[in-house]
């Protein structure tokens, strides 16, 4: 019950509180890039949120598994980022195979994620909140709700400014602010209005 | 030695790589909330970029094709681990303010952008070049941003405390203001290409609008036809 309410403080604190895109600023990429309208931002959200998930779970087993058994801790960055490029090309492909309707509406999205810093930022946050003070068996769990979470935070983000972006489509902005600024200021504005979540602590 | 200076000023001005390419926002935003913490990212940032585009293009004739990315990662991640031992031990304060963005210098698309478009293609000195002005136009952006927010927000100046003429905004130093700002700058230099429109290789509003979205990952998205060359910036599967 305990191991509980620990493990919904950290969901609500990476969903919310300390929102992966507007608080922490890791996945910006996509945020502003694929953000034109709602739907494709719901692909890229669903998508992350699937490969998170998944490579949080991952790195926890190899970081636990291999780098600490034969004491090569300091390879964490090397050893993640390749575990998630090779994750991403074989969830493509499983899904290709398994799940043709899933592939097709997350396809193109899918190769984009290796380079969303966000990925590798939650594996490596895991790591130096959980891996040393918790067992094998805390670290994999929390590390995976902790992933979920963020990426959640991260899909509620970019579709509300998917949301914001389309409704602006036809506004007049002045010329020099047209294309990133305003977004920018928008998503500026958004980090603003996620600042109230931090009363929930 | 002309090739190296001419690297050295494309970088810095003509296609530096935060205001004209917008390439790795994540740090530009996340670290510069004062003016040392952009320069220290800046500094770290180019030494991977400047030893990796070294290696890599050493490198060019050897690495099949077809692996040439995972490659290219491997190699950048080495050299990010070294820098970040190296921080750890030397600077500590900075390392500790800087924090998981050290390590996350692994995925700024600049490092892969240039080793795919630049090093991957030319000789070793040019590369080593075009990593330092590329790093220092980094590194200039990322405290231009740092001393602007720590001008407003904190009233400080390289951690030089102001006499008090106005009240300091603290929302500059937090995550909003990280936005805010970096809106501003990139209006006014929209302002500025608007005026004069050749210097911009024809970037219609349109196009701009395209520009903006570019940051990696819309990169692959918007197909703007301008910029043959950056557009293959931070590609993955190409």
């Amino acid at each position: 019950m305990k191991e509980l309410t620990v493990l919904l403080g950290i969901a609500m604190s990476s969903a919310l509180i300390n929102n992966v895109v507007l608080s922490q600023f890791l996945g910006l990429c996509p945020f502003l890039g694929v953000s034109k309208n709602v739907k494709t931002a719901g692909g890229m959200g669903a998508a992350v949120i699937f490969v998170i998930t998944i490579s949080s779970a991952v790195t926890a087993m190899v970081y636990s598994g291999i780098l600490k058994t034969f004491g090569l801790e300091y390879l964490d960055t090397i050893v993640f980022i390749l575990v998630i490029a090779a994750l991403v090309q074989f969830v493509e492909m499983v899904l290709k195979k398994i799940s043709p309707g899933l592939y097709n509406a997350l396809g193109v999205y899918l190769p984009l994620i290796t380079t969303n810093c966000a990925v590798l930022g939650v594996a490596l946050t895991n790591v130096q909140q959980y891996a040393e003070k918790c067992s094998f068996g805390k670290y994999l769990l929390r590390g995976t709700v902790n992933g979920f979470a963020t990426a959640a935070g991260f899909t509620v983000s970019i579709v509300i400014l998917a949301g914001l972006r389309e409704k602006m489509e036809y506004n007049d902005i002045p010329k020099s602010f047209r294309g990133t600024p305003i977004v920018l200021l928008t998503a500026g504005l958004m980090a603003i209005a996620f600042f109230g979540f931090s009363g929930l602590r | 030695m002309k090739r190296c200076l001419e690297r050295l000023y494309n970088g810095i001005i003509k296609e530096n790589p935060t205001f004209v390419l917008t390439l790795g926002m994540c740090p530009t935003l996340a670290v510069t909330t004062s003016a040392i913490n952009g320069i220290g990212m800046g500094l770290s940032t180019a030494a991977v970029l400047v030893m990796s585009n070294m290696l890599i293009s050493m490198l060019r004739n050897v690495i099949p094709d077809k692996v040439r990315i995972p490659a290219y990662i491997v190699v950048i991640a080495s050299f990010v681990t070294i820098v970040d031992f190296l921080m750890e031990g030397f600077v500590p304060s900075l390392y500790d303010s800087l924090g998981i963005y050290i390590p996350l210098i692994v995925v700024n698309c600049i490092i892969l952008g240039r080793a795919e478009s630049y090093a991957s293609k030319n000789p070793v000195l040019p590369s080593i070049f075009d990593g330092l002005g590329m790093g220092l136009g980094f590194t200039l952006a990322l405290t231009i941003i740092g001393f602007v927010r720590e001008l407003i927000g904190s009233g400080q100046v390289f951690g030089i405390k102001l006499p008090q003429v106005f009240e300091p905004i603290t929302i500059f130093v937090l995550a909003p203001g990280a936005f805010f700002v970096l809106a501003a700058l990139t209006a006014l230099q929209n302002k500025l290409r608007i005026k004069k429109p050749a210097e911009s290789g024809g970037c219609s509003a349109e196009g701009c609008a395209g520009c903006g979205n570019l940051s990696c990952a819309g990169r692959l998205f918007t197909t703007g036809g301008q910029k043959t060359e950056e557009q293959t910036n931070g590609k993955e599967e190409a």
